[in-house]
């Protein structure tokens, strides 16, 4: 039981935390527009010399093996559905620390998303 | 700079690749897991074992190979789009994987989840109605 909320504990947070780190290194690249295999590889390549890059990597490495430890110990049908927090935690994060415009809308829409994934996993019960 | 209809067009696809990769993705890592004996305890080589026995399943690599492709469309969709609007968007892959259930493995949806993937992509569909990027990228 504990070994199972530390690895939801350590999914949720540091994967989400992972995530926004990404996103600010792909908003400091700027738009891709060409999606030719070199290009993509060379975008990576790009985003790979941003520090966020390898912060948000070391963070969604953590998220991720513990998802792997996770799924040890509990069924996917009810992982996935647990993860639901992580929406409303990466929208806060998003707002916080990425400075985007979440409006009452987006806020409503994310609402909308975790409720109804919750339903999901109660209707495969 | 890509025109309005351009960016919506690319951001649909990329999400389109998104949900479709990581539920497989997903799978192939939970029933890969499935065969790996719970971690004994918190002690290095225990910890160091478990994982070894993870990677030496070809079903987690199928996993992690499609995971990956996740994560390239995740990264360029990021490259303009608000973090915020991707996030609840991706949820969309609980319709696909609903549909393939219900259509292709002819399992039996419960009204319950049915009606959780309409608030899905109800949500989806509010998000969706917003500016898919507010801030300034270089």
């Amino acid at each position: 039981m504990l070994t199972g909320f530390i690895f939801y504990f350590l999914n949720v947070v540091p994967g989400t935390g992972g995530e926004i780190c990404m996103s600010r290194t792909m908003k400091t690249i700027g738009e891709v527009t060409d999606f030719r295999p070199r290009a993509i590889i060379r975008v990576i390549g790009r985003a790979m010399s941003v520090p966020w890059f390898w912060v948000g990597i070391t963070m969604m490495a953590t998220g991720f093996f513990s998802l792997l430890g996770l799924l040890s110990v509990a069924n996917v049908s009810f992982v996935f559905p647990a993860t639901a927090l992580s929406y409303a935690v990466g929208t806060l994060g998003g707002k916080l620390f990425l400075r985007e415009r979440v409006t009452p809308q987006r806020w409503f829409g994310v609402l909308l998303v975790c409720v109804g994934v919750t339903l999901v996993f109660f209707g495969k019960q | 700079m890509t025109s309005p209809q351009g960016l919506h067009l690319k951001t649909f696809t990329l999400i389109l690749i998104m949900v479709s990769v990581a539920p497989l993705g997903d799978m192939f890592l939970g029933k890969g897991m499935k065969r790996v004996p719970p971690m004994a305890s918190w002690a290095p080589a225990d910890v160091f074992h478990f994982f070894f026995r993870a990677f030496t399943s070809g079903t987690i690599w199928l996993g992690i190979g499609l995971l990956l492709t996740f994560f390239v469309a995740y990264l360029l969709v990021l490259s303009w789009a608000d973090y915020t609007y991707v996030l609840p968007a991706s949820s969309i892959s609980n319709l696909l994987i609903a549909l393939l259930a219900y259509f292709v493995l002819h399992e039996t949806i419960t009204p319950t989840r049915w009606t959780g993937v309409a608030f899905i992509c109800l949500g989806v569909f509010v998000v969706g109605r917003t500016h898919l990027r507010t801030t300034e990228h270089r």
